[in-house]
């Protein structure tokens, strides 16, 4: 085969890559501060793709265009959920942590598919169908618009962790929790807002994603499975470690559905997950275990 | 030996199993066809409920791909019936080598490395996930299309080929059940169960006295994956139909588990009591909704997530210790204790 | 001179900081030695290497005969090295007695007659009434001689304390201190502890050893050392003894 259809389906799975690298940053964000273990990541995220849906079949409003005010409103559900039912569980062991956020996970994939039914729903945006020519490749407007939504969600994040107080506060928090305690942060209430902040992200990606794949119940699961593989692999605790991790999924996935069968593609990331577990389970941009 | 089972058990505590046993067996007496497949179910969930406890409730392991297990215990035992005409017994066999040998590749990858916690979780999901996909194209269990094993249509029931009427297989999932639960209890009230419990509480405070960890646990995933294969056996002869979407479902393993947690995990009547509560609760639920008029794809199933939220955060132990202390059961604690005479 | 415990110019180095550096000293059977020194002197650390929790980057550690150093933890509790830990680590969910039990079934795999060593270790420990409460529910001082209980059921000829009075009243540490002599002097157990509690080191020990800054800085009975100069100035102040 010719050198460009490489290039372009790696291409695409790099494009693709950001808006899963974006999605598993709100994991990294949730786990690397708040350490708990969101089993309902995906399931967030296919409630703000169903949104995006019907607000695009109802109203004609683009998903990029929803992007923020999709991301606020899964701020507010995050906020809730880790104030009203997670913060007591920061102290029990792992496994209950999981479970409760399991039992969450069971409801809102259930809960989708009595509102939505099971069968596939998308977005056929007016410049669905539109491609750029850069040279040899070939490649998708819509991809090519979510992967530049993708980058600055996460450049905002960035910033904000960098930049403004309140992230570093929160960043205080996961390096010293004793320590941010001791100096006055509300601890209870950064962890409540990080994992909005966390939930603002797989409602961004959501909101983008609709654009590039089907959305059914079924997908929250998988996407919540995939968040954890692109976060382990890019490494816990680092956001450049999760967008590094998404391009690199999103580019293994295209490449492999392109020398396999598409289905064989998610054996791929199980692999890689596996390898990295095994051999280096800080995951590539993480810091070693001390 | 089996003084040594009864030791310490409490008389009302076997009054109390007796009448349950009793209850039990002769269920397809006064069952009416519905309600014996209900049992079926629940005995299929608190004999694989058992299985998974021991991996996590008595060696602290969570494991949430046990449907992995399951589904190559039924594909193995399948394939040899429809291609080779093998009996599910002579398949069994094979079936729990398969999972067994599965097992300790997915134990010894985790404990030789040192993943553990929620990454061993995450890394038995990923196993079963890749089954899922690999055997869709397995062409020679059927792909995605699926295995079907042939029924044929006896009068009479077939026990060495698991065909005929659901009695028949309410006893073989019973015999299971039970054969389970006086598996665990001797395991228990065994060396191997105290060390399991160690390692459970404090695996570095286990090694300091002189705990091979790395083979402790080893030993409790292939002793959990050899459990589980003949449920997968059982549920092949029983739906006569596999599929891999299905089969390795992660929903699946997560059925597995909802059972132990409910009632209790490292308890020894937690599984049980768990799985005749969610599924007994469950089928409540849909007979009222049907009653109602609605019938949503997914109400069980968020009825399960509602159930496991107020479990975790309610009673985190499961229902189990508490109802313990009620029935005065504590003593011989079917939790975790084998000390005889104390 | 060879004892049941011959540890050889060992160190331990942490990114470039020296926790333990050519540290020798020999234990002889039947004896109790301490290891004192201030905070950060490289006590635990010396420890942890005995215990076998790591390797020392240099030196050997010889335990009855045989090299132990570089031994994982389970196989040099195997050997005969029973160890407690800084900040006790009970198994929470069970009981005292089941918590011994773990500890007894090392040598004695029948069940009924590790529960036997089980309550022998329970009566010497004094905590034989409490044996069926769970150990989440003791006391400090009750948790510390259940760890050292559970340590002593898998029959060690070396018991290694770390800083077992911590934290103790002088009532009970003076308790513990009555134990731990009755057991040395009736069974011929030989203990190395690590302490800072010096009442405890005085009334025990027939040596001692000093650490400062990961080295020995000195060596002797317990009477001698506290009055070095070099001990005096770098940990216990002029009035401590």
């Amino acid at each position: 085969m010719p050198v460009e259809i490489y290039l372009n389906v790696a291409v695409s799975g790099l494009l693709t890559g950001l808006v899963y690298g974006l999605m598993a940053l709100g994991l990294s964000v949730i786990f690397g501060v708040v350490r708990v273990v969101n089993f309902a990541h995906g399931e967030m995220m296919t409630i703000a793709m169903y949104l995006a849906v019907v607000l695009f079949a109802n109203y004609q409003l683009d998903p990029l265009v929803m992007m923020l005010p999709l991301a606020a409103l899964l701020f507010v559900l995050g906020y809730a959920l880790q104030a009203a039912l997670i913060n007591p569980f920061i102290a029990r062991p792992e496994h209950s942590q999981f479970m409760l956020l399991l039992a969450i996970a069971i409801i809102i994939v259930n809960g989708l598919l009595i509102a939505f039914g099971p069968d596939a729903r998308n977005v056929q945006a007016t410049y669905s169908f539109d491609s750029f020519l850069l040279g040899p490749l070939i490649v998708d407007a819509t991809k090519v618009y979510a992967g530049g939504a993708a980058v600055l969600a996460a450049a905002a994040l960035f910033a904000f962790f960098r930049y403004a107080p309140l992230g570093k506060a929160i960043r205080a928090c996961a390096d010293n929790y004793t320590g941010a305690l001791v100096i006055g942060l509300n601890v209870k209430r950064l962890y409540a807002l990080t994992f909005g902040i966390g939930a603002a992200c797989v409602g961004a990606a959501g909101s983008i994603l609709t654009l590039l794949i089907d959305v059914t119940p079924p997908l929250g699961p998988a996407y919540t499975l995939l968040a954890f593989v692109i976060v382990i692999t890019g490494g816990l605790g680092s956001m450049p470690g999760a967008l590094l991790g998404g391009v690199l999924i999103g580019v293994t996935e295209a490449l492999a559905g392109l020398f396999f069968t598409p289905s064989a593609k998610s054996m791929f990331a199980f692999a890689i997950l596996v390898l990295v577990l095994l051999f280096r389970p800080q995951g590539i941009l993480g810091k070693a275990p001390s | 030996m089996t003084a040594r089972l009864l030791h310490g058990v409490p008389r009302h505590a076997l009054v109390m199993l007796a009448i349950l046993f009793a209850a039990l067996v002769f269920a397809p007496l006064y069952a009416n066809d519905y309600l014996l497949t209900t049992l079926i179910v629940i005995l299929y969930f608190a004999y694989t409920g058992q299985a998974w406890n021991i991996l996590m409730g008595f060696a602290g392991q969570l494991s949430l791909g046990h449907a992995l297990y399951v589904g190559l215990g039924a594909y193995a035992a399948a394939a040899l019936y429809v291609h080779f005409g093998a009996g599910p017994w002579l398949g069994m066999p094979v079936a729990i080598l398969i999972s067994v040998a599965c097992g300790a590749v997915i134990g010894f990858l985790a404990f030789r490395f040192g993943v553990a916690g929620v990454y061993f979780a995450i890394l038995t999901i990923a196993f079963a996930e890749f089954a899922r996909i690999g055997f869709d194209h397995f062409t020679f269990v059927g792909g995605s299309a699926g295995l079907f094993l042939p029924v044929a249509n006896y009068a009479r029931n077939d026990l060495w080929l698991l065909r005929g009427a659901p009695a028949m297989f309410y006893y073989v999932i019973l015999a299971f059940t039970v054969f389970g639960f006086v598996l665990c209890h001797a395991l228990l009230r065994s060396r191997l169960g105290y060390y399991w419990q160690a390692i459970r509480e404090d695996e570095e405070a286990a090694r300091s006295l002189g705990i091979n960890t790395f083979r402790y646990k080893m030993i409790a995933i292939v002793i959990s994956a050899a459990m589980t294969a003949p449920a997968g056996v059982f549920y092949a002869f029983y739906y006569n139909n596999l599929f891999p979407e299905q089969t390795f479902f992660i929903l699946r393993s997560i059925e597995i588990i909802l059972g132990p947690i409910i009632g209790g995990i490292g308890t020894l009547f937690g599984p049980i009591i768990g799985a005749f509560l969610i599924s007994g609760l469950a089928e409540v639920l849909q007979e009222l909704l049907t009653w109602f008029g609605f019938d949503p794809p997914g109400a069980k199933r968020v009825f399960y997530g509602l159930c496991l939220l107020v479990v975790v955060m309610v009673l985190p132990h499961g229902i189990w210790p508490p109802l313990a202390r009620l029935l005065r059961l504590d003593g011989a604690r079917g939790k975790a204790n084998g000390t005889p005479g104390s | 001179m060879s004892g049941l415990l011959d540890v050889s110019a060992v160190a331990k180095n942490f990114s470039g900081l020296r926790a333990v550096a050519d540290v020798s000293f020999s234990v002889q059977s039947g004896e109790i030695f301490a290891v004192i020194g201030p905070n950060g002197a490289g006590k635990t650390t010396l420890f942890n290497m005995i215990a076998g929790v790591f390797a020392p980057d240099a030196g050997e550690i010889i335990f009855d005969g045989a090299r132990i150093d570089g031994m994982t933890p389970d196989a040099v509790c195997r050997r005969g090295i029973g160890r407690t830990f800084q900040l006790v680590r009970p198994f929470p969910a069970l009981t005292v007695e089941e918590n011994v039990m773990v500890g007894a079934l090392l040598r004695r795999s029948d069940l009924a007659a590790a529960l036997r060593r089980a309550h022998e270790v329970l009566w010497r420990l004094d905590l034989f009434d409490k044996r069926a409460q769970p150990a989440s529910a003791l006391t400090l001082p009750d948790r510390k001689r259940l760890e050292v209980a559970r340590a002593l059921a898998t029959e060690p000829k070396l018991l290694l304390l770390d800083e077992v009075m911590a934290g103790l009243r002088p009532t009970e540490t003076d308790r513990m201190v009555e134990i731990l002599r009755r057991i040395n002097k009736e069974t011929g157990l030989t203990i190395l502890l690590i302490e800072h509690v010096m009442r405890a080191v005085m009334s025990l020990a027939s040596r001692v050893l000093v650490l400062h800054h990961g080295a020995a800085i000195a060596e002797g009975t317990p009477e001698i050392v506290v009055r070095e100069p070099a001990v005096v100035q770098s940990y216990l102040g002029a009035e401590a003894v």
